[in-house]
Protein backbone atom coordinates (compact mmCIF):
# COMPACT_ATOMS: atom_id res chain seq x y z
CA UNK A 1 0.00 0.00 0.00
CA UNK A 2 1.39 3.16 -1.29
CA UNK A 3 0.20 6.62 -0.31
CA UNK A 4 1.53 7.78 -4.20
CA UNK A 5 -0.74 5.64 -5.25
CA UNK A 6 -3.92 6.97 -3.74
CA UNK A 7 -2.80 10.42 -3.91
CA UNK A 8 -1.54 11.01 -7.23
CA UNK A 9 -0.38 14.71 -8.44
CA UNK A 10 -3.84 14.99 -10.69
CA UNK A 11 -5.84 14.22 -7.38
CA UNK A 12 -3.84 16.44 -5.57
CA UNK A 13 -4.14 19.29 -7.63
CA UNK A 14 -8.39 18.43 -8.50
CA UNK A 15 -8.69 18.75 -4.83
CA UNK A 16 -6.74 22.09 -4.57
CA UNK A 17 -8.06 23.48 -7.82
CA UNK A 18 -11.56 21.88 -8.39
CA UNK A 19 -12.89 22.10 -11.86
CA UNK A 20 -16.61 23.29 -12.66
CA UNK A 21 -17.26 23.91 -8.67
CA UNK A 22 -20.65 25.52 -8.00
CA UNK A 23 -23.73 25.06 -8.97
CA UNK A 24 -26.11 25.73 -12.68
CA UNK A 25 -28.70 27.89 -11.14
CA UNK A 26 -32.44 26.50 -12.56
CA UNK A 27 -31.14 23.60 -13.81
CA UNK A 28 -33.69 21.06 -14.57
CA UNK A 29 -31.59 18.21 -13.00
CA UNK A 30 -29.83 17.41 -9.79
CA UNK A 31 -29.49 15.31 -7.27
CA UNK A 32 -27.66 15.42 -3.81
CA UNK A 33 -25.26 12.79 -2.67
CA UNK A 34 -24.21 11.99 0.83
CA UNK A 35 -22.05 9.61 2.30
CA UNK A 36 -22.92 9.00 5.63
CA UNK A 37 -19.97 7.36 6.95
CA UNK A 38 -18.22 10.52 6.50
CA UNK A 39 -20.21 13.26 6.48
CA UNK A 40 -19.22 13.97 2.53
CA UNK A 41 -21.75 15.64 0.88
CA UNK A 42 -22.21 17.18 -2.50
CA UNK A 43 -24.44 18.27 -5.21
CA UNK A 44 -24.85 17.60 -8.76
CA UNK A 45 -26.50 20.11 -11.16
CA UNK A 46 -26.77 19.23 -15.04
CA UNK A 47 -27.99 20.63 -18.16
CA UNK A 48 -29.01 18.71 -21.41
CA UNK A 49 -28.78 19.78 -25.03
CA UNK A 50 -31.09 16.81 -26.67
CA UNK A 51 -28.78 13.81 -25.23
CA UNK A 52 -25.38 15.95 -24.80
CA UNK A 53 -24.49 17.16 -21.19
CA UNK A 54 -24.22 21.00 -22.28
CA UNK A 55 -23.13 21.76 -18.71
CA UNK A 56 -22.05 19.71 -15.60
CA UNK A 57 -21.04 21.41 -12.23
CA UNK A 58 -20.54 20.25 -8.54
CA UNK A 59 -20.37 21.52 -4.89
CA UNK A 60 -19.92 20.38 -2.05
CA UNK A 61 -17.62 19.62 0.64
CA UNK A 62 -16.22 16.35 1.02
CA UNK A 63 -12.48 14.61 1.30
CA UNK A 64 -9.67 14.95 -1.46
CA UNK A 65 -10.57 11.55 -3.18
CA UNK A 66 -14.59 12.94 -3.42
CA UNK A 67 -13.64 16.29 -4.49
CA UNK A 68 -11.37 15.32 -6.97
CA UNK A 69 -13.51 12.29 -8.66
CA UNK A 70 -16.37 14.97 -8.90
CA UNK A 71 -14.05 17.20 -10.25
CA UNK A 72 -12.06 14.35 -12.79
CA UNK A 73 -15.85 13.40 -13.85
CA UNK A 74 -17.58 16.94 -14.41
CA UNK A 75 -14.72 17.42 -16.94
CA UNK A 76 -15.10 14.26 -18.47
CA UNK A 77 -18.18 14.04 -18.67
CA UNK A 78 -19.35 17.60 -20.46
CA UNK A 79 -19.96 17.75 -23.98
CA UNK A 80 -20.55 13.84 -24.17
CA UNK A 81 -23.38 12.01 -25.52
CA UNK A 82 -25.56 10.25 -22.02
CA UNK A 83 -24.74 6.86 -23.89
CA UNK A 84 -21.35 7.66 -24.01
CA UNK A 85 -21.37 8.81 -20.32
CA UNK A 86 -22.91 5.70 -18.99
CA UNK A 87 -20.49 3.77 -20.59
CA UNK A 88 -17.79 5.91 -19.02
CA UNK A 89 -19.43 5.08 -15.20
CA UNK A 90 -19.27 1.30 -16.20
CA UNK A 91 -15.37 1.53 -17.15
CA UNK A 92 -14.82 3.53 -13.39
CA UNK A 93 -16.60 1.46 -11.42
CA UNK A 94 -14.62 -1.61 -12.62
CA UNK A 95 -11.54 0.71 -12.46
CA UNK A 96 -12.61 1.54 -8.95
CA UNK A 97 -13.67 -2.00 -7.88
CA UNK A 98 -11.73 -4.53 -9.91
CA UNK A 99 -8.34 -5.58 -9.51
CA UNK A 100 -7.71 -6.80 -12.94
CA UNK A 101 -9.38 -3.91 -14.96
CA UNK A 102 -7.27 -3.20 -17.37
CA UNK A 103 -6.31 0.24 -18.15
CA UNK A 104 -8.60 1.76 -20.74
CA UNK A 105 -7.52 4.77 -23.09
CA UNK A 106 -10.64 6.22 -22.93
CA UNK A 107 -10.48 6.69 -19.37
CA UNK A 108 -7.84 9.12 -20.15
CA UNK A 109 -7.28 11.37 -16.65
CA UNK A 110 -10.04 9.02 -14.79
CA UNK A 111 -6.99 6.34 -14.76
CA UNK A 112 -5.62 8.28 -12.21
CA UNK A 113 -8.11 6.98 -9.86
CA UNK A 114 -6.87 2.92 -10.26
CA UNK A 115 -4.87 3.46 -7.09
CA UNK A 116 -8.08 3.92 -5.10
CA UNK A 117 -8.72 -0.10 -5.02
CA UNK A 118 -6.25 -0.60 -2.98
CA UNK A 119 -8.17 1.24 0.03
CA UNK A 120 -11.24 -0.59 0.17
CA UNK A 121 -12.36 2.32 2.84
CA UNK A 122 -12.23 4.98 0.01
CA UNK A 123 -14.23 3.45 -2.78
CA UNK A 124 -17.13 4.87 -1.99
CA UNK A 125 -15.57 8.74 -1.60
CA UNK A 126 -14.60 7.84 -5.35
CA UNK A 127 -18.01 6.67 -6.38
CA UNK A 128 -20.33 8.80 -5.08
CA UNK A 129 -20.36 11.67 -7.52
CA UNK A 130 -20.92 9.41 -10.42
CA UNK A 131 -24.14 7.74 -8.58
CA UNK A 132 -25.23 11.09 -7.99
CA UNK A 133 -24.65 12.36 -11.64
CA UNK A 134 -26.47 9.01 -12.88
CA UNK A 135 -29.16 9.72 -10.23
CA UNK A 136 -29.24 13.29 -11.84
CA UNK A 137 -29.34 12.35 -15.43
CA UNK A 138 -31.94 9.54 -14.58
CA UNK A 139 -34.60 10.81 -12.29
CA UNK A 140 -34.09 14.76 -12.84
CA UNK A 141 -33.93 15.43 -9.31
CA UNK A 142 -32.94 12.96 -6.41
CA UNK A 143 -31.06 12.22 -3.37
CA UNK A 144 -28.78 8.98 -2.84
CA UNK A 145 -26.44 7.89 -0.96
CA UNK A 146 -23.75 5.68 -0.48
CA UNK A 147 -25.02 3.72 2.07
CA UNK B 1 6.33 6.54 56.53
CA UNK B 2 7.99 9.30 55.05
CA UNK B 3 10.18 11.15 57.18
CA UNK B 4 9.37 14.07 56.05
CA UNK B 5 5.76 14.76 55.76
CA UNK B 6 5.94 18.02 53.21
CA UNK B 7 7.97 15.95 50.94
CA UNK B 8 4.99 15.01 48.47
CA UNK B 9 4.56 11.18 47.64
CA UNK B 10 5.90 9.65 44.80
CA UNK B 11 3.87 9.58 41.87
CA UNK B 12 2.32 5.69 41.66
CA UNK B 13 4.13 3.32 39.53
CA UNK B 14 2.59 2.51 36.10
CA UNK B 15 4.79 0.14 34.12
CA UNK B 16 3.73 0.81 30.60
CA UNK B 17 5.81 -1.38 28.73
CA UNK B 18 4.29 -4.48 31.31
CA UNK B 19 0.76 -3.49 30.82
CA UNK B 20 1.34 -4.08 26.72
CA UNK B 21 2.77 -7.49 27.24
CA UNK B 22 -0.37 -8.12 28.52
CA UNK B 23 -2.15 -6.92 24.90
CA UNK B 24 -1.10 -9.59 21.86
CA UNK B 25 -3.09 -7.71 19.55
CA UNK B 26 -0.33 -4.61 19.73
CA UNK B 27 2.20 -6.76 18.25
CA UNK B 28 0.55 -6.64 14.80
CA UNK B 29 2.29 -4.87 12.25
CA UNK B 30 -0.33 -2.38 9.89
CA UNK B 31 0.97 -1.55 6.71
CA UNK B 32 4.80 -2.91 7.20
CA UNK B 33 4.23 -0.86 10.04
CA UNK B 34 4.10 -1.20 14.47
CA UNK B 35 0.22 -0.51 15.29
CA UNK B 36 -0.08 2.57 16.71
CA UNK B 37 -3.93 2.23 18.40
CA UNK B 38 -5.57 5.92 19.32
CA UNK B 39 -8.82 4.22 18.80
CA UNK B 40 -9.60 2.73 22.08
CA UNK B 41 -12.81 5.13 22.62
CA UNK B 42 -14.26 3.35 20.14
CA UNK B 43 -13.23 -0.25 21.12
CA UNK B 44 -10.31 -1.01 23.24
CA UNK B 45 -8.26 -4.42 22.64
CA UNK B 46 -8.40 -7.07 25.34
CA UNK B 47 -5.50 -8.66 27.50
CA UNK B 48 -4.95 -11.84 28.16
CA UNK B 49 -6.37 -11.99 31.32
CA UNK B 50 -10.09 -11.48 29.34
CA UNK B 51 -9.47 -13.90 26.57
CA UNK B 52 -8.43 -16.41 28.71
CA UNK B 53 -11.43 -16.18 31.04
CA UNK B 54 -13.49 -16.09 28.11
CA UNK B 55 -11.97 -19.50 26.72
CA UNK B 56 -12.16 -21.20 30.34
CA UNK B 57 -15.26 -20.51 30.20
CA UNK B 58 -16.25 -21.68 26.66
CA UNK B 59 -13.59 -24.87 27.14
CA UNK B 60 -14.62 -25.82 30.33
CA UNK B 61 -17.91 -24.40 32.00
CA UNK B 62 -20.33 -23.82 29.19
CA UNK B 63 -24.28 -24.71 29.24
CA UNK B 64 -27.33 -22.63 29.60
CA UNK B 65 -27.93 -20.83 32.39
CA UNK B 66 -30.34 -20.91 34.86
CA UNK B 67 -32.38 -24.49 33.60
CA UNK B 68 -30.79 -27.33 34.10
CA UNK B 69 -29.28 -29.48 37.23
CA UNK B 70 -26.38 -30.77 35.28
CA UNK B 71 -23.28 -29.69 36.40
CA UNK B 72 -22.02 -27.57 33.58
CA UNK B 73 -25.63 -25.78 33.69
CA UNK B 74 -24.71 -25.18 37.83
CA UNK B 75 -20.71 -24.19 36.47
CA UNK B 76 -22.32 -21.64 34.01
CA UNK B 77 -24.71 -20.32 35.99
CA UNK B 78 -22.44 -19.72 38.89
CA UNK B 79 -19.48 -18.26 36.68
CA UNK B 80 -22.53 -16.09 35.26
CA UNK B 81 -23.87 -14.59 38.55
CA UNK B 82 -20.29 -14.12 39.89
CA UNK B 83 -19.82 -12.12 36.92
CA UNK B 84 -22.80 -10.11 38.20
CA UNK B 85 -21.39 -9.75 41.50
CA UNK B 86 -18.25 -8.85 40.23
CA UNK B 87 -20.20 -5.73 38.22
CA UNK B 88 -21.57 -4.73 41.42
CA UNK B 89 -18.78 -4.12 43.53
CA UNK B 90 -16.99 -2.32 40.21
CA UNK B 91 -19.76 0.37 40.15
CA UNK B 92 -20.82 0.22 44.46
CA UNK B 93 -24.00 -1.05 43.58
CA UNK B 94 -25.95 -2.00 46.50
CA UNK B 95 -27.60 -5.34 45.45
CA UNK B 96 -26.81 -7.56 41.95
CA UNK B 97 -30.55 -7.23 41.77
CA UNK B 98 -29.22 -3.85 40.63
CA UNK B 99 -27.50 -5.03 37.90
CA UNK B 100 -28.79 -5.99 34.76
CA UNK B 101 -27.01 -7.36 31.38
CA UNK B 102 -27.64 -6.00 28.30
CA UNK B 103 -25.58 -5.54 25.04
CA UNK B 104 -24.10 -3.08 25.91
CA UNK B 105 -24.85 1.39 26.11
CA UNK B 106 -27.59 1.84 23.56
CA UNK B 107 -29.37 -1.25 24.76
CA UNK B 108 -29.62 -0.40 27.95
CA UNK B 109 -30.68 3.58 26.95
CA UNK B 110 -33.76 1.49 25.05
CA UNK B 111 -34.46 -0.58 27.59
CA UNK B 112 -35.09 2.75 29.99
CA UNK B 113 -36.35 4.46 27.41
CA UNK B 114 -38.96 1.86 26.60
CA UNK B 115 -39.46 0.35 29.86
CA UNK B 116 -39.27 3.44 32.28
CA UNK B 117 -40.85 6.22 30.18
CA UNK B 118 -43.64 4.60 27.29
CA UNK B 119 -45.79 3.91 29.98
CA UNK B 120 -45.64 6.49 32.48
CA UNK B 121 -44.99 9.90 30.25
CA UNK B 122 -47.46 12.08 28.63
CA UNK B 123 -47.51 15.28 26.47
CA UNK B 124 -46.42 17.70 27.82
CA UNK B 125 -43.87 15.94 30.21
CA UNK B 126 -40.02 16.92 29.35
CA UNK B 127 -37.09 14.79 28.88
CA UNK B 128 -33.63 16.72 29.05
CA UNK B 129 -30.35 15.35 27.14
CA UNK B 130 -27.47 17.74 26.48
CA UNK B 131 -25.79 18.71 23.18
CA UNK B 132 -23.06 16.16 23.50
CA UNK B 133 -24.80 13.57 23.72
CA UNK B 134 -24.10 10.15 21.47
CA UNK B 135 -26.82 9.17 18.90
CA UNK B 136 -27.59 6.38 21.28
CA UNK B 137 -28.76 8.71 23.75
CA UNK B 138 -30.86 11.28 21.60
CA UNK B 139 -32.58 8.60 19.13
CA UNK B 140 -34.15 6.20 21.77
CA UNK B 141 -35.52 9.42 23.27
CA UNK B 142 -36.69 10.77 19.79
CA UNK B 143 -38.69 7.72 19.79
CA UNK B 144 -40.20 8.10 23.01
CA UNK B 145 -41.30 11.35 22.19
CA UNK B 146 -43.13 10.21 19.09
CA UNK B 147 -44.43 7.50 21.31
CA UNK B 148 -45.42 9.64 24.01
CA UNK B 149 -46.24 12.51 23.07
CA UNK B 150 -43.79 13.97 25.26
CA UNK B 151 -40.69 16.98 24.57
CA UNK B 152 -36.86 16.20 23.49
CA UNK B 153 -35.09 19.80 25.54
CA UNK B 154 -31.47 20.09 25.23
CA UNK B 155 -29.10 21.56 27.06
CA UNK B 156 -26.11 23.98 24.77
CA UNK B 157 -22.64 23.64 25.29
CA UNK B 158 -19.98 26.36 24.78
CA UNK B 159 -17.17 26.44 22.32
CA UNK B 160 -14.82 24.58 24.53
CA UNK B 161 -17.44 22.08 24.63
CA UNK B 162 -18.56 22.27 28.11
CA UNK B 163 -22.14 22.12 29.35
CA UNK B 164 -23.75 25.64 29.87
CA UNK B 165 -24.72 24.47 33.42
CA UNK B 166 -26.49 27.48 33.99
CA UNK B 167 -29.13 27.06 30.71
CA UNK B 168 -29.02 23.58 32.04
CA UNK B 169 -30.55 24.68 35.31
CA UNK B 170 -32.81 26.56 33.47
CA UNK B 171 -34.52 24.32 31.65
CA UNK B 172 -35.00 22.23 34.32
CA UNK B 173 -38.55 22.42 35.70
CA UNK B 174 -41.20 21.07 37.17
CA UNK B 175 -42.24 19.15 33.67
CA UNK B 176 -38.64 17.42 33.47
CA UNK B 177 -39.37 13.58 34.04
CA UNK B 178 -35.72 12.52 33.11
CA UNK B 179 -32.19 13.72 32.68
CA UNK B 180 -30.39 11.77 30.22
CA UNK B 181 -26.48 12.89 30.80
CA UNK B 182 -22.99 11.33 29.11
CA UNK B 183 -20.72 11.22 32.10
CA UNK B 184 -17.88 11.55 29.53
CA UNK B 185 -18.66 12.52 25.83
CA UNK B 186 -17.45 10.24 23.11
CA UNK B 187 -16.75 12.91 20.57
CA UNK B 188 -14.83 15.53 22.50
CA UNK B 189 -13.71 13.99 25.55
CA UNK B 190 -15.45 16.34 28.01
CA UNK B 191 -16.09 15.44 31.78
CA UNK B 192 -19.22 16.60 33.09
CA UNK B 193 -19.85 17.31 36.75
CA UNK B 194 -22.84 14.54 36.41
CA UNK B 195 -22.62 14.08 40.23
CA UNK B 196 -23.90 18.03 40.29
CA UNK B 197 -25.98 18.01 37.26
CA UNK B 198 -27.95 15.16 39.00
CA UNK B 199 -28.65 16.95 42.73
CA UNK B 200 -30.09 19.67 40.40
CA UNK B 201 -32.56 17.50 38.49
CA UNK B 202 -33.22 15.53 41.43
CA UNK B 203 -34.81 18.78 42.88
CA UNK B 204 -36.86 18.93 40.26
CA UNK B 205 -38.33 15.40 40.81
CA UNK B 206 -36.32 14.19 37.42
CA UNK B 207 -34.68 10.67 37.41
CA UNK B 208 -31.27 10.40 35.53
CA UNK B 209 -30.10 7.95 32.96
CA UNK B 210 -25.89 8.58 33.17
CA UNK B 211 -24.48 7.28 29.34
CA UNK B 212 -21.15 6.04 31.07
CA UNK B 213 -19.58 4.22 28.13
CA UNK B 214 -16.60 6.83 27.98
CA UNK B 215 -16.02 7.19 31.72
CA UNK B 216 -15.96 3.57 33.26
CA UNK B 217 -12.78 3.13 31.31
CA UNK B 218 -10.81 6.45 33.17
CA UNK B 219 -12.41 6.54 36.15
CA UNK B 220 -13.77 5.04 38.87
CA UNK B 221 -17.63 4.95 38.93
CA UNK B 222 -19.36 4.87 41.95
CA UNK B 223 -22.99 4.71 41.27
CA UNK B 224 -24.47 5.25 44.86
CA UNK B 225 -21.91 8.12 45.22
CA UNK B 226 -23.08 10.06 41.82
CA UNK B 227 -26.66 9.32 43.19
CA UNK B 228 -27.75 7.73 39.47
CA UNK B 229 -30.69 6.08 38.80
CA UNK B 230 -29.64 4.51 35.84
CA UNK B 231 -26.15 4.16 35.03
CA UNK B 232 -25.60 2.27 31.76
CA UNK B 233 -22.29 1.39 29.47
CA UNK B 234 -20.10 -1.82 27.26
CA UNK B 235 -18.08 -3.66 27.65
CA UNK B 236 -15.84 -3.64 24.64
CA UNK B 237 -14.77 -0.17 25.96
CA UNK B 238 -13.73 -1.33 28.80
CA UNK B 239 -10.96 -3.90 27.67
CA UNK B 240 -14.00 -6.01 27.69
CA UNK B 241 -16.07 -8.18 25.20
CA UNK B 242 -18.23 -6.83 22.56
CA UNK B 243 -22.17 -7.87 23.21
CA UNK B 244 -21.97 -7.06 26.72
CA UNK B 245 -22.73 -4.04 28.70
CA UNK B 246 -24.47 -2.80 32.09
CA UNK B 247 -27.72 -1.64 32.43
CA UNK B 248 -27.44 -0.71 36.78
CA UNK B 249 -31.09 1.06 38.13
CA UNK B 250 -32.07 2.23 41.39
CA UNK B 251 -34.02 -1.00 42.48
CA UNK B 252 -37.46 0.72 43.49
CA UNK B 253 -37.04 2.26 40.33
CA UNK B 254 -36.60 -0.96 38.10
CA UNK B 255 -39.14 -2.97 40.33
CA UNK B 256 -41.76 -0.95 39.23
CA UNK B 257 -40.92 -0.96 35.54
CA UNK B 258 -42.74 -3.55 32.97
CA UNK B 259 -40.64 -6.22 31.43
CA UNK B 260 -39.04 -5.01 28.09
CA UNK B 261 -38.96 -8.01 26.25
CA UNK B 262 -40.44 -11.19 26.80
CA UNK B 263 -39.32 -14.37 26.75
CA UNK B 264 -37.30 -17.54 28.73
CA UNK B 265 -35.83 -16.69 31.47
CA UNK B 266 -37.46 -13.42 32.14
CA UNK B 267 -40.46 -15.50 33.71
CA UNK B 268 -41.62 -17.48 36.61
CA UNK B 269 -44.57 -18.96 34.92
CA UNK B 270 -46.53 -19.23 31.51
CA UNK B 271 -49.75 -20.17 30.89
CA UNK B 272 -52.04 -18.74 27.83
CA UNK B 273 -54.03 -17.07 29.69
CA UNK B 274 -51.20 -14.87 32.06
CA UNK B 275 -47.93 -15.36 32.59
CA UNK B 276 -46.00 -14.06 35.62
CA UNK B 277 -42.61 -12.55 35.27
CA UNK B 278 -39.40 -13.07 37.52
CA UNK B 279 -37.68 -11.50 39.95
CA UNK B 280 -35.04 -8.57 39.51
CA UNK B 281 -32.53 -8.60 37.62
CA UNK B 282 -33.85 -11.33 35.64
CA UNK B 283 -36.98 -9.81 34.08
CA UNK B 284 -35.12 -7.30 32.78
CA UNK B 285 -33.03 -10.52 30.52
CA UNK B 286 -34.86 -12.41 28.25
CA UNK B 287 -33.54 -15.67 26.92
CA UNK B 288 -30.36 -17.15 26.48
CA UNK B 289 -28.27 -14.29 27.74
CA UNK B 290 -24.47 -13.43 26.59
CA UNK B 291 -22.62 -15.93 29.46
CA UNK B 292 -19.26 -15.70 27.97
CA UNK B 293 -19.17 -11.86 27.33
CA UNK B 294 -20.20 -11.57 31.02
CA UNK B 295 -17.46 -13.59 32.22
CA UNK B 296 -15.04 -11.79 30.15
CA UNK B 297 -16.33 -8.26 31.08
CA UNK B 298 -15.45 -9.56 35.44
CA UNK B 299 -12.32 -10.34 34.20
CA UNK B 300 -11.99 -6.61 32.72
CA UNK B 301 -12.89 -5.57 35.77
CA UNK B 302 -10.09 -7.65 37.80
CA UNK B 303 -7.70 -6.96 35.04
CA UNK B 304 -8.32 -3.14 35.42
CA UNK B 305 -8.51 -2.80 38.98
CA UNK B 306 -4.57 -4.82 39.02
CA UNK B 307 -3.78 -1.86 37.54
CA UNK B 308 -5.18 0.45 40.44
CA UNK B 309 -7.52 2.98 38.09
CA UNK B 310 -6.34 5.81 39.75
CA UNK B 311 -2.64 5.28 38.07
CA UNK B 312 -4.44 4.58 35.08
CA UNK B 313 -6.00 7.76 35.26
CA UNK B 314 -2.97 9.75 35.97
CA UNK B 315 -1.43 7.66 32.97
CA UNK B 316 -3.52 8.43 30.93
CA UNK B 317 -4.23 12.35 31.38
CA UNK B 318 -0.31 12.75 31.15
CA UNK B 319 -0.37 11.55 27.43
CA UNK B 320 -3.41 13.59 26.84
CA UNK B 321 -1.52 16.78 28.24
CA UNK B 322 1.60 16.13 26.22
CA UNK B 323 -0.54 15.30 22.52
CA UNK B 324 -2.38 18.34 23.93
CA UNK B 325 0.77 20.57 23.80
CA UNK B 326 1.90 18.80 21.09
CA UNK B 327 -1.19 19.33 18.80
CA UNK B 328 -1.69 23.16 20.06
CA UNK B 329 1.73 23.55 18.37
CA UNK B 330 1.21 22.08 15.17
CA UNK B 331 0.17 24.68 12.81
CA UNK B 332 -2.96 24.82 11.03
CA UNK B 333 -4.41 22.16 13.74
CA UNK B 334 -7.22 22.83 15.22
CA UNK B 335 -8.53 21.11 18.63
CA UNK B 336 -12.50 20.37 18.67
CA UNK B 337 -12.76 20.37 22.07
CA UNK B 338 -10.47 21.85 25.37
CA UNK B 339 -12.61 21.51 28.12
CA UNK B 340 -10.64 22.02 31.56
CA UNK B 341 -11.84 18.50 32.78
CA UNK B 342 -11.35 16.19 29.44
CA UNK B 343 -10.98 12.16 29.61
CA UNK B 344 -7.89 10.99 27.38
CA UNK B 345 -9.66 11.83 24.06
CA UNK B 346 -8.59 14.07 21.37
CA UNK B 347 -10.55 15.73 18.52
CA UNK B 348 -9.11 17.34 16.05
CA UNK B 349 -9.39 18.98 11.94
CA UNK B 350 -6.20 20.03 10.17
CA UNK B 351 -6.94 22.94 7.62
CA UNK B 352 -7.11 21.89 4.15
CA UNK B 353 -7.18 17.86 4.88
CA UNK B 354 -10.06 16.35 5.37
CA UNK B 355 -10.46 14.13 8.24
CA UNK B 356 -11.07 11.07 5.86
CA UNK B 357 -8.15 12.16 4.19
CA UNK B 358 -5.60 12.38 7.48
CA UNK B 359 -7.29 8.86 8.74
CA UNK B 360 -6.00 7.49 5.43
CA UNK B 361 -2.13 8.71 6.13
CA UNK B 362 -2.24 7.94 9.47
CA UNK B 363 -3.30 4.45 8.60
CA UNK B 364 -0.53 3.63 6.34
CA UNK B 365 2.35 4.96 8.91
CA UNK B 366 0.57 2.55 11.31
CA UNK B 367 -1.43 5.02 13.23
CA UNK B 368 -5.30 4.17 13.93
CA UNK B 369 -7.58 6.95 15.00
CA UNK B 370 -11.02 7.38 14.66
CA UNK B 371 -12.51 9.85 12.12
CA UNK B 372 -16.12 10.96 11.29
CA UNK B 373 -18.71 11.95 12.95
CA UNK B 374 -18.65 9.60 15.93
CA UNK B 375 -22.24 9.12 16.29
CA UNK B 376 -22.60 12.87 17.37
CA UNK B 377 -23.97 15.02 14.57
CA UNK B 378 -25.37 17.37 16.21
CA UNK B 379 -21.69 17.74 17.91
CA UNK B 380 -19.84 18.46 14.56
CA UNK B 381 -23.04 20.76 13.46
CA UNK B 382 -22.20 22.78 16.49
CA UNK B 383 -18.55 23.37 15.61
CA UNK B 384 -19.29 23.82 11.96
CA UNK B 385 -17.03 20.56 11.04
CA UNK B 386 -18.79 17.57 8.90
CA UNK B 387 -16.27 15.37 10.93
CA UNK B 388 -12.95 15.26 13.03
CA UNK B 389 -9.90 12.97 13.32
CA UNK B 390 -10.43 11.65 16.93
CA UNK B 391 -7.05 10.22 19.00
CA UNK B 392 -8.08 8.55 21.81
CA UNK B 393 -5.68 7.09 24.62
CA UNK B 394 -5.65 3.76 26.90
CA UNK B 395 -4.01 1.60 29.23
CA UNK B 396 -1.31 0.48 27.08
CA UNK B 397 -0.47 3.80 25.39
CA UNK B 398 2.91 5.66 25.73
CA UNK B 399 4.60 8.48 24.82
CA UNK B 400 5.93 6.80 21.90
CA UNK B 401 2.48 6.70 20.40
CA UNK B 402 2.03 10.85 21.00
CA UNK B 403 5.06 10.59 18.68
CA UNK B 404 4.33 8.48 16.20
CA UNK B 405 0.81 10.46 15.74
CA UNK B 406 2.58 13.78 15.72
CA UNK B 407 5.18 12.66 13.20
CA UNK B 408 2.03 11.10 10.74
CA UNK B 409 0.18 13.86 10.99
CA UNK B 410 3.34 15.92 9.69
CA UNK B 411 3.64 13.60 6.75
CA UNK B 412 -0.13 14.23 6.46
CA UNK B 413 0.95 17.85 6.10
CA UNK B 414 3.80 17.09 3.71
CA UNK B 415 1.47 14.96 1.43
CA UNK B 416 -1.22 17.92 1.27
CA UNK B 417 0.91 21.23 1.18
Amino acid sequence: MDLKDLYRDVILDHNRRPRNFGRIEGAARHAEGHNPLCGDHLTVSVTLDGERIEDVRFEGKGCAISTASASLMTEAVKGKERATVRALFDKVHSLLTRADAAPDASLGKLAALSGVREFPARVKCASLCWHTLNAALESGTAMITTE
Amino acid sequence: MAANPSVAAPAPTYDVERVRRDFPILSTMVNGRPLVYLDSAASSQRPLAVLRAVEQYETHSHANVHRGVHALSQAATAAYEGARERVRRFINARSTREIIFVRGTTEGINLVAQAYGRERFRPGDEILISALEHHANIVPWQMLCAQTGCTLKVAPINRRGELELEEFMKLLGPRTRLVALAHVSNALGTVLPVKRLIEAAHAHGAVVLVDGAQAVPHSHVDVRALGADFYTFSGHKLYGPTGIGVLYGREELLAAMPPWQGGGDMILTVSFEKSTYNELPWKFEAGTPNMSGAVGLAAAMDYLESLGIEALAAHEQRLLQLATQELSEMPDLELIGTAAHKASVLSFTMKGVHPHDLGTVLDAEGVAVRTGHHCAMPVMTFFGVPATARASFGCYNTEADVASLVAALQKARAVFA
